[in-house]
């Protein structure tokens, strides 16, 4: 074992290398068995894509040949025009950054509180017995419901929107940050403190990481909702944002419009939860089930 | 001949702490886990405590580790009564509790001031780790996290180090590579040591003391007058641990009553051997 990898070492710090050699070195960097495999991995890759593709093609030929109405549905290289139009006017970017805003804010708040609260019920006693059964008491009220109460309260006003989503997105992140803090391992709490850490550093170094991959749960569930709720709070009444051009658009009967519309939360809500991935990959980087086999 | 520079080095400079129960008992509601257990342990030596599961040795463990109080009693270490968790005591638990978010060498220094990972990344290539400093503790087998929890635990040099069955799941051979290493290790630092175990053989092997726990009630304690480093060839290591196991599986079992032979008296050609 020990004389190969001496052999290998002193092959390496050889100054020159023969042709033949390096030509050795070639085909062993290459995947063994040369490029069929690699085709293979690459079609593998392509096959989940042909059924998408083939439907939108579909879909194009349908609307081309006039099978299918422009008010039901326009042809997808219309929906392209659209949207690029959008674009090239600006007013896609501006709705867009009014939408985010919205949610991202409501998050902010909804989820921060959501998250404060979880921390405080799940780590103190006290907090647990006062605030725990208010608020799973509160949980039961779906958000969607407190809308004509909401438009009475704020009118139909950006607090309104920002109202539903934050009220909406607090409660998964309480549930599952109460949750997480929870189950964090006695054992693993009880090392921490025969070890001399301090009341802070167990919080940090035990229990919040201990929590943190419930807390994520927590998040993903939120970012879920937030989407929906902006969505039936845009539809409601705005003067900007998605739901705003949407609805505006189907006044004026542009069905292209309308799917952009529709394809852009698509758009958000995915990257919403890309952003959630690369926060779990992060943060649960030492998790055996979110490491990368290197 | 390490085994002289050791203790010329304790006698210089006693690491150990000396420690000394009295008069201890613990109670959960009705039931008493331990009654009126009192041992003196001297500066630096290496007892071990054996017992069946369940006879208390656990909670008097946990006990002198401040882990919970007792119900009655006194814990003193160097003469001073003490109460709850002490600074100069260690515990390495049965699970090693290392923490899967924390890389191995941050494990080690945890609790240590920061910069200390110097001290860390010293004690783990005691322990053998060197190279799995950057590891995540999810990728180390079971022998590997113990030494990582030991060496976690040796990072403080405590004074004293109780170990709770810490090598309970291991395998027979990584077993025998921890007690010697073990064994190194307190003879370099000379700490005091209190190992449960419910291997006989393990308590013979690195203790000077064999203490039997039956009932809550300290039943034995024997000097192992064994020369280190102990060989379990030797035909007096086998003899000592014959004995001790004798005298454990002499208290019957608490799933069988006392008044019934263990082992009925059926004729041979009777028995079904399930093998």
């Amino acid at each position: 074992m020990t004389s190969v990898s001496m052999t290998a070492s002193a092959a390496e710090k050889r100054p020159t290398l023969g042709a033949a050699a390096r030509l050795e070195r070639l085909r062993a960097a290459l995947p063994a068995g040369g490029l069929l495999p690699v085709l293979k991995a690459l079609a593998q890759r392509l096959v989940p894509w042909i059924v998408p593709l083939a439907l939108i093609a579909l879909w194009q030929v349908a609307a081309s040949l006039g099978w299918l109405s422009t008010r039901v549905l326009p042809a997808p290289s219309e929906v392209v025009k659209a949207a690029w139009a959008l674009t090239l006017s600006g007013e896609l970017w501006t709705h867009v950054k009014v939408s985010a805003w919205r949610a991202l804010s409501g998050l902010a708040i909804g989820g921060g509180l959501g998250l404060a609260l979880g921390l405080l019920t799940g780590s103190v006693k006290f907090f647990e017995t006062l605030l725990d059964s208010t608020l799973q008491m509160v949980r039961n009220i779906p958000a969607l419901a407190l809308i004509p109460l909401v438009i009475l309260w704020f009118g139909i006003d950006e607090m309104a929107k920002l109202f539903l989503i934050a009220i909406s997105v607090f409660f998964p992140l309480y549930i599952n940050t109460f949750h997480g803090i929870r189950n964090v391992d006695p054992g693993l709490i009880e090392m921490g403190r025969s070890y001399g850490l301090t009341r802070w550093q167990l919080y940090r170094e035990v229990i919040l990481p201990g929590a943190m991959s419930s807390i994520l749960v927590g998040l993903r569930f939120a970012l879920g909702l937030m989407w929906v709720i902006l969505i039936v709070a845009e539809t409601i009444s705005a003067q900007a944002g998605i739901g705003y051009l949407t609805m505006n658009a189907r006044e004026f009967l542009q069905t292209d419009v309308v799917l952009v519309g529709i394809l852009l939360y698509a758009l958000l809500g995915k990257l919403a939860d890309v952003f959630a991935r690369l926060l779990e990959r992060y943060w649960l980087r030492w998790h055996p089930g979110y490491q990368s086999a290197a | 001949m390490t085994l002289n520079d050791t203790k010329k080095d304790t006698a210089a400079q006693p690491r150990g702490v000396a420690l000394s129960l009295r008069g201890l008992s613990k109670h959960y509601g009705p039931r008493q886990v331990l009654h009126n257990a009192g041992l003196t342990i001297a500066p630096g030596e290496f007892v071990a405590i054996v017992g069946r599961s369940g006879c208390g040795k656990s909670t008097l463990l946990r006990l002198v580790a401040g882990l919970e109080a007792a119900s009655q009693g006194s814990i003193q270490l160097d003469g001073q009564e003490v109460n709850g968790l002490q600074d100069g005591t260690r515990v390495m638990f049965q699970d090693s509790r290392l923490l899967p978010w924390r890389r191995v060498i941050d494990n080690v220094a945890l609790g240590l001031p920061p910069g200390s990972h110097a001290a860390a990344a010293g004690v783990l290539a005691q322990v053998g780790l060197a190279d799995r400093q950057g590891d995540w503790p999810a990728r180390l087998s079971g022998g590997q996290r113990q030494r990582v929890s030991l060496a976690r635990a040796l990072v403080h040099s405590p004074r004293l180090l109780l170990l709770d069955e810490p090598l309970g799941a291991l395998d027979a051979l990584t077993r025998i590579e921890m007690h010697q290493l073990i064994e190194r290790l307190w003879q370099r630092s000379g700490f005091t040591a209190l190992l449960v175990t419910h291997d006989v053989q393990e308590a013979v092997a690195l203790a000077d003391r064999v203490i039997l726990i039956e009932d809550g009630q300290i039943a034995l304690d024997e000097r192992i007058p064994l020369a280190r480093p102990r060989q379990r060839s030797d035909p007096l290591f086998g003899l000592i641990e014959k004995r001790i196991l004798d005298r454990v599986l002499q208290q019957p079992s608490q799933e069988t009553p006392a008044n019934e032979p263990v082992w009925p008296p059926t004729p041979a050609h009777g028995l079904r051997w399930a093998i």
